[in-house]
């Protein structure tokens, strides 16, 4: 099993849970979060006095699949997700070492 | 308000002939109903006035950060209450001295608590030349607690409850009542021929000056202006502001529209109209000159700006909103929207920190008012500074003593530890949206 976070432009994830949803994807874990890479911050004026804003918002998804899936999944966020342009985000695949579902008491890939 | 009491009282002396008559009969509506209708025009501006506590209130929780939301309400209800309480006490005659001047046309008496009509009052003793007492009382009560309001919004996020609060009351009490008496109780600006209709410079820049002095002597809020460059702290909610907004609008035409004082004849209700045209016009142009500014200096509209600007060009008209015609109060709005799209910047390059904008649109745009009566209404320039002088003199003067005390005796900062934490949690221990990102 493989755990895949995603970070990426929050107008995106709409098309990304269909995407997946279609490669049968069947749940995800989907957070705001703020932060920063290479696409650094962007200034903003309020009040007529600039500021930094360094921290961009985006969206994290979060998915454990079978090992076997975990291509599918990784191409088609990375397909999905794209625009071209700066600030994309990015994708990483940890390794899960167990997973159980509360409801079955059922283990590991069963439980995904 | 240019009409004031004492030329009431000699409209009454000319209109006795017709009240004789009516002795033997019950008094017509002739007689009695321009006392009624003033009295209505009073009752409904004053709940429109009063609405504007309402509108400073979701202002001032808009522009300032969700941790300091229920605190900036709590100043705000607890200043209109004290405004209440204090003009009872002292101010309203204090005010309106009528013959019991303490320093002719400067200074009225202290300490003496309005009464109201009796109950059931008869027309043979109510004074039908104007309106009645609760009704005058309600209407100029409301207009001072809006004076206060400007005040908690420039101070907003820093500074301690009960020290604000102690400045509410002298302020209320005393400090407005005594330069209003200048003006409306009839005092020595009236004399000379100063003219501010409802209140440009006697309600909005007294308020400005006292925020002014409150700002200078607190200081900014912490890190607003560090290494030289200006840190803007983003209001908590652009909903709450807007809608505050269009609340002290609509409260505009009760304060502007109220002030004519008189709505018994063709002539007074035709005014009345005039000045709720004019008024809203002026708020019209106010925010759109300050919306083009704002896109054409910083290339993008600043809603925060916009509601100012609307504000401005209220707060311009607010000093002659009878005389102008529509193209008058437009380009008079228009001024007022632009001066504060220009004094926002302005003010921060002096490290003066203004969380709602309120010296911009209340003092800056309220001299602004107040000098452009010169261009419809009756008044020279001179005068008008005069006027203009001798309240940012006084009041700002005033303030300052009255602020400087205050932080020398109990101090009227919160600690850093508190700023930082909001006061919300630091002082009320309660915050204004609790369950937000817990569930």
């Amino acid at each position: 099993m493989k755990l895949i976070i995603a970070t990426i432009k929050p107008f995106k994830l709409e098309e990304v849970r269909e995407a997946l949803t279609e490669a049968g994807v069947r749940g995800m874990m989907v957070t705001e979060i703020k932060g920063f890479g290479s696409q650094s911050g962007h200034t903003e004026i309020y009040r007529g006095a600039e500021y930094a804003v360094n921290f961009v918002p985006k969206v994290k998804i979060e998915i454990v699949v079978p090992t076997s899936a975990v291509e599918t999944v990784v191409d088609t966020i990375a397909k999905t997700a794209h625009t071209g342009k700066i600030g994309d985000g990015k994708i990483f695949v940890l390794s899960v070492d167990q997973a159980v579902r509360v409801r079955t008491g059922e283990t590991n890939e069963d439980a995904l | 308000m240019t009409n004031i009491k004492t030329f009431a009282t000699a409209a009454a002396l000319t209109a006795l002939p017709s009240l004789a008559l009516a002795q033997d009969a019950a008094p017509g509506f002739d007689e009695v109903g321009p006392y009624i209708m003033t009295t209505l025009l009073f009752l409904v501006a004053g709940f429109l006035v009063f609405f504007m506590a309402a509108g400073f209130a979701m202002l001032e929780a808009g522009l300032v950060r969700s941790k300091n939301v229920a605190m900036q309400l709590t100043k705000n209800i607890a200043l209109f209450s004290f405004a209440a309480v204090m003009y009872w006490l002292i101010g309203f005659n204090l005010m309106y001295p009528g013959d019991g001047w303490m320093i002719g046309g400067w200074v009225g008496p202290f300490f003496s608590q309005t009464v109201l009509d009796p109950v059931g009052i008869g027309a043979a003793d109510a004074a039908l030349d104007y309106a009645s007492i609760g009704s005058d009382f309600f209407f100029q009560l409301v207009f001072v607690a809006a004076t206060a309001s400007i005040v908690s919004g420039a101070l907003a996020e820093r500074i301690k409850l009960w020290p604000f609060l102690v400045f509410v009351i002298v302020l209320t009490g005393v400090l407005y009542p005594i330069s209003g008496s200048w003006q409306w109780g009839g005092g020595w600006l009236s004399e000379a021929g100063f003219s501010d209709f409802a209140g440009s410079t006697v309600v909005h820049s007294v308020g400005g000056w006292a925020a002014l002095a409150g700002a200078i002597v607190l200081g900014p809020r912490l890190g607003k202006y560090k290494d030289g460059k200006v840190n803007p702290f983003p209001g908590s909610n652009l909903a709450l502001a807007t809608l505050g907004t269009f609340i002290l609008w609509l409260g505009w035409f009760g304060f502007n529209g109220g002030s004519q004082l008189a709505m018994g004849t063709v002539g007074d209700i035709s005014d009345v109209s005039r000045i709720f045209a004019n008024t809203n016009m002026a708020a019209a142009a106010g925010s759109i000159s300050a919306m083009i500014m704002t896109q054409v200096m910083f290339k993008k509209v600043d809603l925060t700006m916009v509601l100012n600007g609307a504000l401005a060009g209220l707060v311009s008209i607010t000093a002659e909103p009878l005389a102008p015609s529509l193209f008058g109060a437009l380009w008079i709005g228009a001024v007022g929207g632009i001066i504060v799209v220009f004094a926002v910047p302005m003010l921060d390059k002096f490290k003066i920190d203004d969380v709602v904008g309120a010296i911009p649109v209340h003092l800056f745009a309220g001299i602004w008012g107040t000098i452009a009566v010169i261009f419809y209404g009756e008044a020279s320039l001179m005068t008008q500074l005069t006027g203009i002088f001798a309240y940012g003199v006084f009041t700002f003067v005033a303030s300052l003593v009255l602020w400087y005390i205050l932080k020398a005796s109990v101090g009227i900062r919160v600690s850093e530890e508190a700023e930082v934490m909001g006061l919300d949690m630091a002082e009320l221990g309660m915050e204004a949206y609790p369950e937000f990102s817990k569930g």
